[in-house]
């Protein structure tokens, strides 16, 4: 359970601080990317395809240009040839070359002196298409007879006889299914379908970047990773990357969209065209949903074994994913693996197939791959618990994953908390409220692996005794709160005397996003290992001035004390006295590790929602939602609570309302927030949470990484819960009024 | 095209810009008169991200043209705390109401606008005036758990 009623041997972590950037953020001045502006900024403006899949067969810009104020004009022929493999896939989706792929695919970008005037010159820019035929549906996408959209994509791996939009295929598995499926009592079989959805961050794309002609350049950018922005850039444009300073800006949201580059190149290869003028560059909301990183969308087999008593004998899926015109960003790699990760099952076999459809190239979504692969797995689950009247939670407890099950994906698990979320989740009251007519419950669990990665963190001691910690990863949600209290609590000094900022690229090493849930983990270990250098030297410094052994010197409450046979010869030294003395003991006093890190640890969670459903209309509202999940060790259970609650709501607007609605035209038809419809406050009720701790051994304080697996299990629950309430099982995301009815009335 | 001049007060001051006649009076907080506390999330009226209030009612800046300011009395989250941070700008940092913070100004705008109206709110009657707040990254549980402290600790102050 959360720190707030437990008591440990911390100070600091476990407590509920105020956030250090709360105050900028409640009163307007924090500065997101769109806030940024320099001094004779131009705008730019972006053409984009209408159509799904079309030949370029010529780009006219020569009226746009013929207007006072414009500055530059970029389309592909601006940029560098000859490149491959992901670098082309990026530089082919900042501006589409031959072909435009997909609805909203940019093929042209106009900067000038205002952003009315970029507007007006970008519909000036004449584009002639040879419209060509197109598939957006995953399924369609495969089946024989589709149009290839892109020739040669099929890599190795790839089958012979399969449909050339087949990317990609993959298998592995252990133990004798034909045998697992024989020793079952019953054996059930289905298909699902998920939508893609959007992440849905409310702050759109946005930059602003300067670039002269010896092709260096700064960028100012609302990011994951601005490491991530500052290779991908550099290689779409053939510059070199130390070029390339890259700051980024507080963030607005970004679930994993924010990870790559969607237009970033535009505004640094317009701003050399103009001579060297920074632009600016900001999506509108229907750009970021027609061309920025929805998540694939899926078609999945699923096959289960189970006895009378509930033992899963053995498991087989076969995924179709699609992730957009570009290989390699369907989320198969991550969602076969976590299809069976929360259990433990004698026989599995897993394939799938990535596809490519005329549709914009897919991005990371919160746990990429693990919420399709739970609706398909926990679904049946829940189907064949309901047919056989067994309690899904005892189902689970009897077949899920424990401390050094071997993971159905292969390493064996260290230490994990599945059980005990599941033990949690039993336990809780809502799991005994009575439920009334046309009210359902439902229940199920997710995983997400958790990430180390690149990291690089510095710290310096300040003279008053305070110290600034340097991380790369960007704060989306309070993590300068918890690297904070993590470094004052090594430390041993209040939480107000740590400042976390977060650099731009030219002040550390190389930094990965933050995504993955690595950022507290990863920064928040190098922190502590940058504090600890720091404290040894502290050390040093106190046993120099006493004229003792440093090994006789021990770091306590933001003092050195003498210790062992010196114990009390001499007052503590306080790392205030210690920072005012520095520049005369050996100059400033800092720490700094870099690392990639490793003993990340795995997360679980198991949620239980009920909902009812209008028999009328087959509207679905969620009366009450329970998230359990292991966050190792909260360090800040607030933002841990976030956590789960925004995951929660993101995964009940998956599995409610959010789709990709393409026309037969192959163009998005709801490409604005009104149609696009994300969960507002009325639809939500209160999203309870218990935080289960069982500390990850990888970590100092035991961190695992909270921001994933939350959107994991929203979307077979609450599928299950309309099952419960209604008799229909909705097999195909999302359960809509119209699709709930119509399943209503098809049972009769 | 030519511009039309536009003498306006915002959070107390008077202010004087020039605007094209498309440009909305979100283009021109953030663009003209540099307050870029109002945030754009999709320029349709649809996420609330805009929000300030216009002769006291609540509205979405990027809905209303610049020009239509004229004359108006015109409040963004620049102005909500004076010395002191307004009672709902505490209240969301103690709640950890936020995470990304970018639908927090339009929230902050909008649940004062419903406190001035209606001191003691039903969480229902809460979650409906927000409904056109989206946020992404909270689920507004915190949210509405933070506007129900402020309104609380604003009526024992009364
Ligand atoms: S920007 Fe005005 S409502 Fe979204
Ligand atoms: S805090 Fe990120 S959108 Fe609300």
């Amino acid at each position: 359970m959360a720190r707030d009623d437990v008591k440990t041997g911390y100070k600091l972590i476990g407590t509920r601080p105020n956030r250090p950037d709360g105050l900028d953020k409640v009163t307007g001045r924090a500065r997101y990317g769109a806030d940024f502006s320099l001094p004779g900024m131009l705008h730019a403006a972006v053409v984009r395809s209408p159509h799904a899949h079309a030949r370029i067969v010529k780009i006219d810009a020569s009226k746009a240009l013929a207007l006072d104020g414009v500055k530059a004009v970029v389309t592909r022929a601006d940029l560098p040839t000859g490149l491959t493999g992901e670098e082309l896939n990026l530089q082919d989706n900042t501006l589409a070359g031959e072909k435009a792929l997909y609805d909203g695919h940019a093929v042209a970008a106009v900067a000038a002196t205002s952003a009315l005037l970029a507007q007006d010159a970008a519909r000036l820019i004449e584009v002639e298409y040879e419209v060509l035929p197109h598939v957006t549906d995953v399924d369609a996408a495969m089946a024989p007879g589709a149009p290839v959209i892109r020739e040669g994509v099929a890599d190795y791996s790839v089958p012979e006889g399969m449909n050339g939009n087949v990317a990609r295929y993959m298998e592995f598995g252990h133990g004798d299914v034909d045998a697992g499926f024989a020793a079952a009592d019953i054996v059930r079989e289905q298909t699902y379908k998920t939508e893609a959805t959007h992440q849905g961050y409310i702050e759109p794309h946005a930059c602003v970047a300067q670039m002269g002609e010896d092709g260096r350049g700064e960028m100012w950018v609302c990011t994951q990773g601005h490491w991530y922005i500052r290779r991908m850039c550099a290689s779409v444009l053939g510059i070199e990357a130390a070029g390339l300073r890259v700051t980024p800006s507080e963030i607005g949201g970004g679930f994993g969209g924010k990870t790559t580059i969607f237009m970033e190149p535009l505004p640094l290869a317009l701003s050399k065209k103009a001579g060297g003028r920074p632009v600016k560059l900001v999506m509108s909301r229907s750009e970021v949903l027609r061309a920025t990183g929805p998540t694939a969308s899926a078609s999945m087999d699923v096959k289960l074994g189970m006895k009378t008593d509930g033992t899963i004998t053995a498991g087989q899926v076969f995924f179709r994913m699609q992730g957009g015109a570009f290989p390699g960003m369907s989320p198969i790699g991550e969602a076969l693996p976590c299809a069976f990760a929360c259990y433990d099952i004698p026989a599995l076999k897993h394939e799938a197939v990535e596809v490519i459809a005329n549709r914009p190239k897919a991005a990371a979504y919160r746990a990429p791959g693990s919420p399709m692969a739970a609706f398909a797995v926990e679904s049946l689950v829940d189907e064949m618990c309901r047919e056989l009247k067994l309690d899904p939670i005892a189902v689970r407890l009897k077949n899920g994953a424990k401390n050094g099950s071997k993971s159905s994906y292969g390493p064996v698990y260290n230490v994990i908390g599945l059980q005990e979320t599941l033990e949690a989740a039993k336990a809780h009251p809502n799991y005994a409220i009575p439920l009334g007519p046309n009210q359902g419950r439902g229940v199920a669990s997710g995983f997400w692996f958790n990430h180390g990665g690149e990291t690089s963190v510095s710290l310096a001691v300040g003279e008053d005794g305070t110290a600034t910690v340097m991380i790369g990863t960007p704060d989306i949600g309070g993590s300068r709160a918890s690297i904070g209290l993590m470094v004052a609590e090594c430390l041993g000094i209040p939480y107000e005397d740590v400042r976390v900022n977060v650099v731009e690229t030219g002040a550390l090493g190389v930094n990965e996003p933050t995504h993955g849930s690595r950022a507290t983990f990863a920064s928040g270990k190098a922190a502590v290992e940058s504090a600890r250098q720091a404290i040894a030297e502290m050390c040093r410094r106190a046993a120099a001035d006493w004229g003792i052994d440093a090994e006789a010197v021990e770091w306590k409450d933001g003092a050195a004390h003498p210790a062992g046979p010196n114990a009390g010869k001499h007052p503590p030294m306080t790392i205030g006295e210690i920072g005012s003395k520095m520049g005369s003991t050996g100059g400033p006093i800092s720490g700094h590790h870099e690392v990639t890190a490793g003993g990340y640890g795995a997360s679980f969670g198991t949620h239980v929602v009920d909902v009812e459903v209008d028999p009328e209309t087959g509207r679905t509202t969620v009366l009450r939602y329970l998230v359990v999940q292991d966050a190792g060790t909260a360090i800040h259970p607030a933002y841990v609570e976030g956590q789960y609650q925004g995951g929660a709501a993101q995964g009940i607007g998956w599995a409610l309302n959010e789709e990709y609605v393409y026309g037969t035209d192959g163009r998005l038809q709801n490409p604005i927030f009104l149609d696009y419809r994300i969960p507002v406050a009325s639809d939500l009720p209160m999203i309870d949470t218990v935080i289960v701790e069982v500390p990850n051994p990888g970590h100092p304080y035991g961190v695992r990484g909270v921001g994933e697996t939350g959107i994991t299990p929203p979307l077979p629950a609450i599928a299950s819960a309309i099952a419960g309430a209604t008799g229909a099982r909705i097999r195909s995301l999302p359960c809509s009024p119209p699709k709930v009815l119509a399943a209503i009335k098809a049972k009769g | 095209m030519s511009k039309i001049h536009v003498t306006t007060t915002v959070n107390g001051d008077p202010v004087e810009f020039l605007a094209d006649p498309r440009e909305t009076l979100l283009d021109a907080l953030r663009n003209h008169l540099d307050l870029t506390g109002t945030k754009e999330g999709c320029g349709t009226g649809d996420c609330g991200a805009c929000s300030v209030t216009v002769d006291g009612t609540l509205v979405c800046s990027c809905l209303m043209l610049a020009a239509e300011a004229n004359g108006k009395r015109v409040e963004t989250i620049e102005g909500m705390a004076g010395e002191e941070l307004h009672p709902l700008q505490r209240k969301f940092i103690e709640h950890a109401a936020l995470q990304c913070g970018f639908c927090t100004p339009g929230i902050l705008v909008a649940a004062k606008a419903l406190l001035e109206r209606n001191p003691d709110p039903t969480d229902t009657e809460i979650r409906y005036w927000l409904a056109g707040n989206l946020c992404r990254c909270t689920g507004y549980d915190k949210i509405i758990r933070a506007v129900q402290d402020a309104a609380a600790e604003m009526r024992g102050a009364a």
